[in-house]
């Protein structure tokens, strides 16, 4: 059978960092494939190809056996191809209605919007779909997130698509509207249409999907019937690799810790639920788990920038309020958080490296409110010469840096804070193996001089080879709590995933029915 | 089922006052100003002063109208004045005497604003430039041609074409009111209603999302600019029937109180929610806010500190919001 669409040999590249390296695809018309993988195996840049929000370095696409250039949105939907992301083109301040029909609305005899025939048009709609329960007269930025997601995938279809994008599209529903989604993804099924599925909830993929293709650093590694893999076969595809990184020794827990860092019942809105840990002297403590399950938010939350959190902190044995990352890097609290995004919230880029570096630790070189430049200088140099960042000279601008190097700034930024706890968040991604490796030493290092660490990552095996132990954050609590032999990639993407981490003598196999 | 039950109703009219909350809030301010000023003023609810006051607010309405459109785009037009100007100082050097000639001037004017617009739209979309930037270089170059054309003020404007604009249809309402009207229903009714007003909303509600969704956002950002350039024009064309004359400079205000306007007639900076409601109420608040001054006796040299305290007091009304935001990254937005 022709596959309605085909990618062949697709590579993309961001900044340097290989998204998709030559990877394939191909979906047979009246099927519903699953794409499942790790974070940045590559799925969703090629969902995102395929839908023409992100243009291909290399490789083909074909539709229907024909060659195309899908370079716009606006051409993926006149192919037939339609695809729901995360919130990505809703309109917050557009209704639900207008959201939907927003290319092709309703019109008058005049050309004119026709609002009543759009409300009344998007109301059957959504009854069709057995959303009824969405008002289509509410405002996007007024509804909760699994209704927007409904949205997002009325829109989708109302444009009559031939291959149906789910990506991520079904995260925040609950059991009964994600069965909503299932039995419409069945009708386009019946009517020879196909569906593209990528979710990460690994239940979802094998009571719906009949084919599955597996994505691991870039590339397609199998494609299978749905039912023919089990489940634990299918994880370590999706793992692959062998520990390639050489992580520092992991230090021998003391028999009486001294928590630096006691987390009680934090929650923030629906997003952080009862989180409660502690944070030893001289510990690394993993955050792992899927993103977006609330690892952000709660490194956020230590940090002082989100308002109304409830729970208790306290640092050394004293409850503090944390409520600006002012107050967090204050004397008798000492966190330091290297953010998300380095580029918008750890840097700034137009700025030199020596300005970034003393951005937090400015009342240190400050006589009566004058900078002592010299001072500065000296501790400019020593923590470039200590974190070995290559620069021409401290007065270039961190922009024109390496990811590496200006992670390294950000770094030395805190550590010129004397900082006793350290919140990390996802620090070596897009990073050279070699500057990770150097990352890694200094963060033991850190830990030896008596620092806490709590690290957010991506990369299993990081969390695996140089933490002590690690929370796993599923739906804003921690689900699981992995240390010595439970700690291991198996389990860490089980328990991400919402599963059991597995035993040794319980059989992990489950096949389907 | 079209029958609408009482909870129904009761749901649309909470969600009517949630969402005209600002549009609002601008409505009470012009209200309550109005009532400072029939207390000061007894004479208000005459014919006469109810014309010059709807005459005073009126170009300001006009060319408020046109930065709506831009600032709905989450864009901002700084030439709104100087075009305002071009257009004053144009009309007043080609006006000649007759009927037709005058109509013939008027479609000119309005097309050079038009594409004064056009300009603006065409350098922020494909030059990818900051609007504030863009704009304020054309604001520059519009005001040079004013210049130029009547480097002294003076023209001639015709009597009658005066008198037509400023004075009352059949003695009743103000002919200023009609040319509103006129204005809504025709033009910026049209506007927003079409495919391209839902455009301009969906660009400055999300534009990231709206491209997303296959909108050609290039398209919706230039006819904002169009709109801009086309009102302030217009704007500037009732200017030249209230002075009888040309003045290069006489459109410099409009500029920052066309965006005054537009803020406190509840329209997002951002971009994507608001609308020409509350922008009319908002010209008229900043409008009225000098007579009332006035006769309120306050020394005219200390009229423009108590003009920016309204202006503040009435904008915080509308940003309380703010404070009902749980991730402070988002204030920062």
């Amino acid at each position: 059978m022709q596959p309605l669409v085909e990618a062949r040999d697709i590579t993309k590249r961001y900044d340097g960092v290989v998204a998709l390296d030559q990877a394939s695809f191909r979906c047979q018309p009246g099927s519903i494939h699953a794409l499942v993988g790790e974070n940045g195996a590559g799925k969703s840049t090629l969902v995102k190809i395929l839908s023409g929000v992100v243009i291909p370095d290399a490789g083909t696409i074909n539709v229907r056996g024909r060659p195309v250039v899908i370079d716009s949105p606006i051409v993926a939907t006149r192919l037939g191809i339609g695809a729901v992301f995360q919130e990505l083109s809703l309109m917050p301040d557009l209704t639900v209605a207008e959201n939907i029909f927003i290319t092709n609305p309703p019109r008058t005899h005049l050309g004119l919007v026709d609002r009543k025939a759009l409300y009344r048009r998007a109301k059957q709609f959504l009854a069709e779909l057995g959303f009824q329960d969405v008002d289509p007269d509410a405002l996007i930025g007024e509804l909760p997130l699994a209704q927007r997601q409904l949205v997002e995938i009325a829109k989708a279809l109302s444009r009559d698509p031939q291959v149906l994008i789910l990506d991520e599209g079904t995260s925040a529903l609950t059991m009964q509207e994600v069965h909503t989604v299932f039995e419409i993804m069945e009708r386009l099924r019946a009517q020879n249409r196909s569906v593209i599925f990528i979710s990460h909830r690994m239940d979802e993929v094998e009571e719906i999907a009949d084919t599955i293709t597996i994505f691991r650093d870039g590339r397609n590694v199998a494609s299978f019937p749905a039912g023919t893999v089990g489940r634990e076969e299918m994880v370590q595809m999706m793992i692959g690799r062998k520990l390639e990184q050489v992580f520092p020794p992991k230090r021998a827990l003391p028999a009486h810790e001294v928590p630096l860092l006691v987390i009680e019942d934090l929650s923030w809105g629906d997003t952080l639920r009862n989180i409660s840990f502690r944070l030893g002297e001289g510990e690394i403590l993993g955050l792992g788990g899927l993103e977006g399950q609330g690892q952000r938010e709660l490194l956020l939350a230590l940090f002082g920038v989100l308002r109304n959190v409830r729970g208790r902190i306290y640092v050394n044995g004293e409850e503090k309020q944390i409520t600006s990352p002012a107050a967090a890097a204050s004397a008798g609290i000492r966190l330091a958080l290297i953010p998300e995004d380095r580029k918008t919230e750890g840097l700034i880029l137009p700025m030199p490296v020596k300005d970034n570096i003393t951005l937090a630790t400015l009342h240190q070189y400050a006589r009566f409110g004058l900078m002592m430049h010299h001072q500065e200088r000296a501790a400019v140099d020593r923590v470039i010469e200590q974190l070995r960042i290559k620069v021409p000279s401290p007065s270039v601008t961190v922009r024109s840096l390496s990811g590496g190097n200006q992670q390294k700034v950000v770094i030395a930024k805190w550590l010129l804070t004397q900082a006793q706890i350290y919140l990390l968040y996802d620090l070596t991604r897009g990073i050279d193996v070699g500057t990770k490796h150097e990352i890694y030493q200094l963060m033991r290092a850190l830990a030896d001089e008596g620092a806490g660490i709590l690290f957010f990552s991506t990369d299993l095996s990081e969390l695996v080879g140089l933490c002590d132990r690690v929370l796993v954050l599923y739906e804003g609590r921690i689900s699981a709590e992995l240390s010595g032999e439970a700690l291991s990639e198996e389990n860490l993407v089980a328990t991400a995933l919402g599963m059991k981490a597995n035993g040794r003598e319980e059989s992990p196999v489950r096949r389907m029915a | 089922m079209t029958t609408l039950s009482i909870a129904d109703g009761a749901q649309w009219l909470r969600r009517f006052f949630r969402r005209n909350f600002k549009v609002g809030i601008a409505y009470v301010a012009l209200l309550a100003l109005l009532g400072v000023y029939a207390g000061l003023q007894p004479r208000l609810f005459t014919k006469l002063v109810i014309t010059a006051t709807a005459n005073q607010g009126m170009a300001l309405v006009l060319a408020s109208m046109g930065q709506t459109a831009v600032v709905l785009t989450a864009g901002i037009d700084l030439s709104v004045g100087p075009i305002v100007s071009l257009s004053n100082t144009l009309a007043s050097t080609l006006f000649p005497d007759s009927v037709p000639g005058v109509i013939g001037v008027v479609v000119l004017v309005l097309l050079v604003g038009a594409l004064a617009g056009l300009i603006n739209g065409l350098i922020v979309v494909y030059g990818r430039l900051q609007p504030i930037i863009v704009t304020l270089a054309t604001a520059s170059i519009y005001s040079g041609f004013a210049l130029m054309l009547r480097p002294r003020p003076g023209g001639y404007v015709p009597l009658w074409y005066g008198d037509l604009l400023t004075r009352r249809v059949f003695d009743l309402i103000p002919t200023s009111l009609v040319l509103l009207a006129f204005v809504l229903i025709f033009i910026w009714a049209p506007f927003r209603r079409s495919r391209l007003g839902l455009a301009v909303y969906a660009v400055g509600s999300d534009e990231r999302a709206a491209y997303m969704s296959g909108l050609n956002v290039n398209r919706a950002k230039v006819a904002a600019y169009v709109m801009a350039g086309f009102l302030a024009a217009l704007a500037g064309l009732f200017l030249t029937a209230q002075t009888s004359s040309g003045d290069a400079t006489i459109g410099a205000v409009y500029t920052l109180q066309s965006i005054g306007a537009v803020v406190l007639g509840g329209t997002s900076l951002f971009g994507g929610s608001g609308g020409v409601a509350g922008t009319i109420a908002g010209a008229f608040v900043i409008r009225i806010i000098s007579s009332v001054l006035f006769f309120a006796g306050i020394n005219p040299l200390s009229q423009p500190l108590f003009e920016g305290l309204v202006l503040l007091i009435a904008i915080s009304l509308g940003a309380a919001r703010t404070f009902t935001l749980r991730n402070r990254l988002e204030t920062m937005r």
